[in-house]
């Protein structure tokens, strides 16, 4: 097909290559006029809301380009001229609900944020009323997350190790899968699970631990992947070195391959804290939310950032709980994104150069 | 972001100190955690269906069809229809939006972004995958529904016909289609980071010998780049469709729950099973607790099938598995 349609598209001899080209700043020039034309429909129509606004100038951009390619340059250039600008325009459209997440939620919560929300808790504050803070919050998921980290990383890093140095035959396989398949496991499964083992045929109450447990599910398939994959990358001749050495394995492991991929390593577990920390869910029903200051995660309802949102919004549920509520969000956001950077920060910083 | 070096150290078979103590205990416990891992899949299933047993035996509708939800009357009856549906019809929604904007974004960033561009892109991407998903929920629930009002009645009057896009009742547009699109936003992130690693694996001589044809851009992207990267976007798409079934808290926000089974998707109301469990918990007693992980289990399996088969889509190719998205 391609080969007619190039001998079809052949221009006689002599005539320049660059004849029936749309000149450089076309795309831009139809990209001007469809976004005008669509704002002055949108104006005109007396459109209210702004989605429709960008979603009229976005086809009247892929409308525009495309004949106005096809008038000038061809079907299959259109085509082509066409494939981009849908590209371009998915990019757009991505891009504005993302930006405009990030920055609703930086407007919204700028005011909030200051030292009392920072250091006070939502004990006799009044619901209906400003003022209180995201203390207790903060301790919560600090708490919740660190004893989750605590038991999720040694499991997700042992079971990495066994994956990479001795995995062979069918349980490695089987562990591998359903690693893999446990990525994907529903937050609120992961607390239902919890909920009936822990807490209904084991007896324990609502506590921050029982919180971590669920968390702690979820972030090791994560731990161990992305484990795996630095402890990968290590190169074969330094442990055959050590081995050479006389260094036994489980010594090679500790002091030889663990240490080289530390820093990948680490940005794994940061980048897993970082996902269970927004865990609103399985927070919700197991340690069950608290307004006071709960220093202990193994005794008593706490709270936690994500469920302090959840309160605010749906139980508050006026001005005053939906301005905390992007307070804490705010907060919850620059804490995730920052751990993020960090993680990626090191992972630059500290990557096991592959062998050579 | 990461590839795995082809000598990676598996099948090492001299192991002359495996007798050593130390080394027995290390790799004992390396073994026993992943033994763990099973067991904990193996649990979760298991405590989920003897609880579900507990509530079903109670359970005087019939759970695949009765519409209600009401474990705790004296005469338990509660089905899951309505969330089987609302949980199917708003993640079609979101897939149905999210797969071809992560294929042009990701498409974008490997193939048409200036290099400047591209990089910095690739790695917002990365970072709002971050976001958590009650930052989404609030979001959604006071930004984008008010948002919604227009597109709605729009899609009212001018696809009305469909029966789909039918709204009979007025209101605030907190239906499956809102919850839709903030799933497809969410899942967004995801479905782009998986896709663009595959599309930056596509064979450069491949490109080339496409574009030395004199194929155009776009005709060199669909000849050599997408049947290339097939699997890929298919393991990228479940990937992101068993987060869009799972995800709880942001559809609780934005849902306005009610146990209608309605195709008019702008009509406010119908539920999901993750959305149903963490809105009926609080206030469940023994039997609707049981209930709940009923419901619960049907989730599990679900999403574990999904995952399951993303994961034997993408085990055809090692290379790019989406852990590191």
């Amino acid at each position: 097909m391609t080969v007619t349609a190039v001998v079809e598209d052949a221009r006689p001899m002599g005539r320049p290559l660059t004849a029936n080209r749309l000149p450089k700043w076309a795309p831009a020039a139809v990209a001007v006029a469809s976004i005008a034309l669509g704002c002055g429909i949108g104006a005109g129509a007396g459109l209210a809301s702004h989605l429709q606004w960008g979603l009229i100038s976005a086809a009247l951009f892929l409308l525009i380009s495309y004949g106005v390619s096809a008038r000038v340059e061809g079907r299959r250039q259109a085509k082509d001229r066409f494939a981009t600008s849908v590209v371009w325009v998915a990019f757009i459209l991505a891009v504005v609900p993302l930006v405009a997440l990030t920055v609703y939620t930086v407007q919204q919560g700028i005011d909030v944020v200051d030292g009392n929300f920072l250091s006070h808790s939502m004990k006799g504050v009044l619901q209906s009323g400003p003022g209180g803070g995201i203390y207790h919050a903060l301790i919560g998921t600090l708490e919740q997350v660190g004893l989750a980290t605590a038991i999720a990383a040694p499991i997700g890093l042992l079971t990495a190790v066994y994956l990479v140095e001795y995995g062979r035959g069918k349980l490695a396989k089987a562990v591998t899968f359903f690693v893999d398949v446990m990525t994907g496991i529903p937050s609120i499964v992961a607390g239902l699970f919890i909920l009936s083992l822990w807490n209904l045929a084991l007896g324990f109450g609502y506590s921050g631990f029982s919180g971590s447990l669920a968390l702690a599910i979820l972030m090791m398939p994560v731990v161990v992947r992305s484990t795996e994959e630095m402890l990968k990358l290590v190169p074969n001749e330094l442990r055959e070195a050590s081995y050479a050495l006389g260094v036994p394995k489980w010594k090679t492991i500790l002091r030889i391959v663990l240490p080289t991929a530390i820093g990948g390593i680490t940005t794994g577990v940061m980048l897993a804290v970082a996902r269970i920390t927004g865990e609103t869910a399985p927070v919700m029903m197991l340690v069950f939310g608290a307004d006071y200051i709960n220093n202990n995660p193994f005794d008593g309802p706490q709270q936690s950032l994500p469920m302090y949102i959840w309160t605010q919004y749906s139980q508050v549920n006026n001005d005053f709980g939906y301005a905390r509520a992007w307070g804490a969000a705010l907060v919850l956001i620059a804490f995730v994104m920052g751990l993020n950077l960090i993680a990626r920060g090191i992972a630059r910083w500290r990557s096991p150069k592959a062998g050579h | 972001m990461t590839s795995s070096s082809p000598a990676a150290p598996r099948g090492r078979d001299r192991r002359p100190r495996d007798s050593r103590v130390g080394d027995k205990i290390f790799m004992n416990f390396a073994r026993g955690s992943g033994i763990l891992l099973l067991v904990i899949m193996a649990a979760i299933a298991g405590f989920l269906a003897w609880r579900s047993g507990l509530a079903l035996s109670k359970n005087d509708g019939n759970f695949l069809t009765s519409f209600e939800w009401a474990p705790d009357a004296p005469k338990p009856v509660f089905g899951i229809p309505v969330l089987v549906f609302g949980t199917i019809v708003s993640a079609v929604i979101a897939m149905a939006i999210a797969v071809p904007v992560a294929i042009g974004i990701a498409l974008f960033i490997s193939h048409y972004a200036p290099r400047r561009i591209a990089q910095p892109f690739a790695y917002l991407v990365d970072l709002l995958a971050a976001v958590p998903s009650i930052v989404y929920g609030l979001w959604g629930a006071l930004f984008l529904v008010p948002h919604m009002d227009g597109l709605t009645s729009w899609l009212n009057e001018y696809l009305g016909w469909t029966y789909i896009f039918d709204q009979t009742k007025t209101g605030t547009p907190r239906n499956l289609f809102t919850v839709g699109i903030l799933l497809a936003i969410m899942v967004l992130p995801i479905i782009t980071a998986v896709s663009r690693e595959v599309f930056r694996q596509v064979p450069r001589m491949h490109e080339e010998a496409a574009l030395a044809l004199g194929a155009t851009r776009w005709e060199m992207i669909r000849t050599a780049v997408l049947p290339f990267g097939r699997p890929g976007i298919i393991s990228a798409s479940m990937l992101g469709l068993g987060r869009a079934l799972g995800e709880t808290i942001a559809v609780a926000v934005v849902l306005s729950s009610s146990n209608i089974l309605s195709l008019h998707i702008l009509d406010a109301g119908g539920g999901t099973f993750a959305q149903n469990i963490a809105l009926k918990f609080a206030e469940a007693g023994d039997n609707g607790r049981n209930a709940l992980m009923a419901s619960g289990l049907v989730l599990f399996v679900i999403t574990l099938l999904v995952n399951g088969a993303a994961r034997l889509i993408i085990a055809r190719r090692k290379e790019y598995s989406g852990a590191n998205a």
